[in-house]
């Protein structure tokens, strides 16, 4: 009751679409050429390593990390460089980009060896290595969130497996053919950074992850089923749901003792402490109202999405909309020439009948977006006051504690654009009042 | 490729509910309340809920083509005034009367201010109450039962003293003197029972301001049950006092607001000299919205802490 009466937070029943989820994993084969953009990660963006006509082999770096928030990109092929262009990231700004054409062979950069890791500089040493990043979508360098500067104080690993968004099924795939993977990586990072205890959400519309997950559980491992509500997998819900803690605003995780790792990435962890093979593939579903065969797909990230296409039997109508990621944060393709990046785990092609944008009508007060909102914001008055350029009622609506999750806009009867709208006004709060 | 991908924001998909199926929903949900009153009152009831409604699309549509906005009938919204309305009318009223009171419920409260969504009060009370101000004698002419003997069946509230424990079941048919769509509370409290299981509306509203009237019924010593169930209790705390625009959005500020209506229907019924506080107690709250949704907003996943730490530094 209390809890109902400080913040219903109650989420959206949106559509769960998992219709790839018993689909095992398939691999894609080498594609025509593969594209490495610079800007993979949060943070600044690498600057290329290899020069045109440069040869390079499976896992050899291609970009070289921009600063101490960045992250390495290694090549998945093995090849010739071609050139190095600038291409249109996902959020539209430029960004420089080496191209390699594989010769086919495939040969592994000698380099490439399983990581020595003895202690914690070690650890996160290899982590930094190997250019992993927060594979659930954000791309936050994980070397970084791996080096809390209140280490003594963390005591639970939180393990991201909600998997919340429409459609993809890469998470469930990846508890179940990496289970052991998974159980390695977390026995890693609990051991180096002496983390007591680890939590794994997996949302209910996973029975089998959670099953497989709970058999294999070692001691401190616990497994929690979170409810089916959109968004169990946003950082500050799901510690919420797992803890019980309240993240802080402004703050991180690490301010309630808590990291948090996506289910992939801390299966790439296992997999790289045994191989020493960086991220040079992810593992994607393919799916879409217009994708003829949808997959899951392991693929060569770089691949050009057109190739990932072609892969999955192409479309069977005109596309209208393609998304890297899920329907309700996913960006939006400009052009199928566009590369998969490493923190992409879908890719959804929608007919022009699906894109289409239904017609905005008058706001009805009926406090949906109020009601839904997990952070406890209200949607509508934020909007209002952005309408109205009143940055100071902005402050106290709290608006730049949105974290963009687009449950606001989805239930939203009178389907105004809610979350883009609260986008906007964070962006006339950090300019003090200009739109 | 010629044909061009499409670029939007996310999110990229939507609910399936809309405004419209929301107010279809409402429709839906006072049909059976219509058919009792059929049963109850006559075919009458039925001809003044059609004019009612009739007229108030009418005057969206007419006021919405002359002032060049889009033509918002789709809506269903006005339709949902026009039944709501119509349920606050005599069964015997003259057909003409309605349509004043759909004039001024659509054009002066909701239309003028800016149509749907950017109305001050419910648009049905506002009509309601100014026909019982303009016309009141003949809004007070409550029709009866067919077949009743007048004496025996007057409107319950205005004869509280009258009515023992055996007559709780006509109260609850609506088998008794009354305006046409307010007496029948059984048909209303399943009506609300289907908006809240479909979701439309949240049952914070009607739980606080029924339990707060019948709290304050013992308080009192006024039967709590003939004080639920008659009057326009039923129809005001399942489709007036949830109407979204003019009721506050959040839990808290729905429990505030539900409290304040029992109060003031009580106060109205106790201490007044009208039989009927409904009305007005959401009016009068109505009012009190934007005060109460500044008062209530929600408590921020993270920010109360802040503020804390903040204060202990």
């Amino acid at each position: 009751m209390s809890k109902f009466l400080k913040r219903s937070a109650q989420g959206a029943g949106v559509p769960h679409e998992k219709r790839t989820s018993n689909l095992e994993t398939v691999k894609m084969p080498l594609p025509s050429k593969i594209v490495l953009s610079m800007g993979q990660h949060i943070g600044a963006p690498a600057s290329p390593a290899v020069a045109k006509g440069d040869q390079v082999y499976v896992g050899s770096v291609v970009g070289k990390a921009g600063g101490f928030v960045s992250s390495d990109i290694h090549s998945g092929v093995s090849g010739v460089v071609d050139s190095i262009i600038t291409i249109t990231a996902p959020n539209g700004a430029p960004q420089t980009a080496v191209v390699i054409i594989p010769d086919g062979e495939q040969k592994v950069d000698p380099s490439i060896a399983p990581p020595v890791v003895t202690d914690l500089k070690s650890f996160q040493d290899a982590v930094r290595a190997s250019g992993l990043v927060g594979l659930g979508g954000a791309g936050f360098p994980t070397a970084v969130k791996l080096a809390p500067k209140n280490l003594d104080e963390i005591d639970t690993l939180v393990i991201n497996g909600a998997e919340c968004e429409p459609y993809i099924t890469s998470d469930n795939r990846c508890f179940l053919e990496d289970t052991q993977f998974i159980m390695d990586g977390i026995q890693a990072v609990m051991k180096y950074l002496e983390i007591p205890k680890c939590i794994i959400g997996i949302e209910g519309n996973k029975p089998e992850a959670i099953a497989k997950m709970k058999s294999v559980a070692t001691q401190g491992v616990e497994v929690k089923e979170l409810p089916c509500r959109y968004p169990q997998g946003a950082e500050k819900v799901l510690i919420e749901n797992c803890t019980g803690r309240e993240v802080p605003f402004p703050g991180l995780p690490s301010d309630v003792g808590v990291i948090v790792m996506n289910v992939t990435s801390v299966a790439f962890v296992g997999k790289y402490l045994k191989t020493g093979m960086p991220l040079v593939t992810k593992r994607l579903t393919v799916d879409g109202d217009i994708i003829k065969e949808p997959k899951n797909v392991e693929v060569i990230i770089g691949t050009p999405v057109q190739e990932l296409m072609d892969f999955c039997g192409g479309f069977t109508d005109e596309p209208g909309k393609v998304l890297y990621g899920g329907p309700m944060m996913g960006n939006c393709l400009a052009s199928l020439d566009q590369p998969i990046l490493k923190n992409n785990n879908a890719v959804l092609a929608f007919s022009k009948k699906m894109a289409q944008t239904p017609k905005v009508t008058n706001c009805i007060h009926c406090g949906r977006c109020t009601n839904a909102c997990p952070l406890g914001l209200s949607a509508k008055e934020i909007v209002q006051a952005y309408n109205a350029g009143n940055v100071e009622l902005l402050q106290e609506l709290n608006a730049d504690l949105c974290m963009s999750c687009g449950t606001c806009s989805f239930v939203c009867p009178a389907k105004r654009p809610l979350a883009p709208s609260i986008a906007l006004a964070k962006i006339m709060m950090k300019n003090g009042g200009k739109k | 490729m010629a044909n061009k991908l499409i670029v939007t924001a996310a999110p990229h998909i939507t609910s399936a509910d809309s405004t419209q199926k929301i107010m279809q929903r409402v429709c839906l949900a006072l049909v059976p309340t219509l058919i009792a009153s059929v049963i109850i009152f006559g075919v009458n009831s039925l001809i003044l809920t059609a004019i009612t409604v009739a007229a108030c699309v009418f005057f969206e549509w007419a006021y919405c083509k002359l002032m060049g906005r889009e033509n918002p009938v789709g809506d269903f919204s006005a339709v949902v005034t026009g039944m709501l309305l119509a349920f606050n009318l005599p069964s015997t009223l003259p057909w003409w009367m309605p349509i004043v009171g759909a004039f001024i419920a659509i054009v002066i409260i909701k239309q003028l201010f800016g149509g749907l969504g950017y109305n001050f009060a419910n648009p049905a009370i506002v009509g309601r109450i100014a026909m019982a101000v303009g016309f009141a004698g003949r809004m007070s002419t409550y029709g009866f039962p067919q077949g009743a003997d007048a004496a025996t069946s007057a409107t319950p509230l205005a004869h509280v003293a009258d009515l023992g424990a055996g007559d709780y079941v006509t109260l609850l048919l609506g088998n008794h003197g009354g305006v046409l769509g307010e007496t029948c509370a059984i048909t209303l409290i399943a009506g609300g029972i289907y908006l809240i299981v479909t979701k439309v509306i949240s049952p914070v509203i009607p739980v606080t301001y029924l339990a707060t009237v019948a709290v304050l019924s013992v308080c009192f010593g006024l039967d709590p049950i003939v004080q639920l169930l008659s009057g326009g209790l039923m129809l005001g705390a399942f489709f007036m006092a949830t109407d979204y625009v003019t009721s506050p959005t959040t839990q808290k500020g729905k429990l505030v607001f539900g409290i304040g209506l029992g109060l003031i229907t009580m106060m109205i019924r106790h201490f007044g000299t009208m039989n009927e506080g409904v009305s007005f107690a959401i009016l009068l709250m109505n009012l009190l919205v934007p005060y109460i949704e500044v008062l209530t907003r929600q408590d921020k996943l993270g920010i109360a802490k802040v503020k804390k730490g903040g204060e202990s530094k």
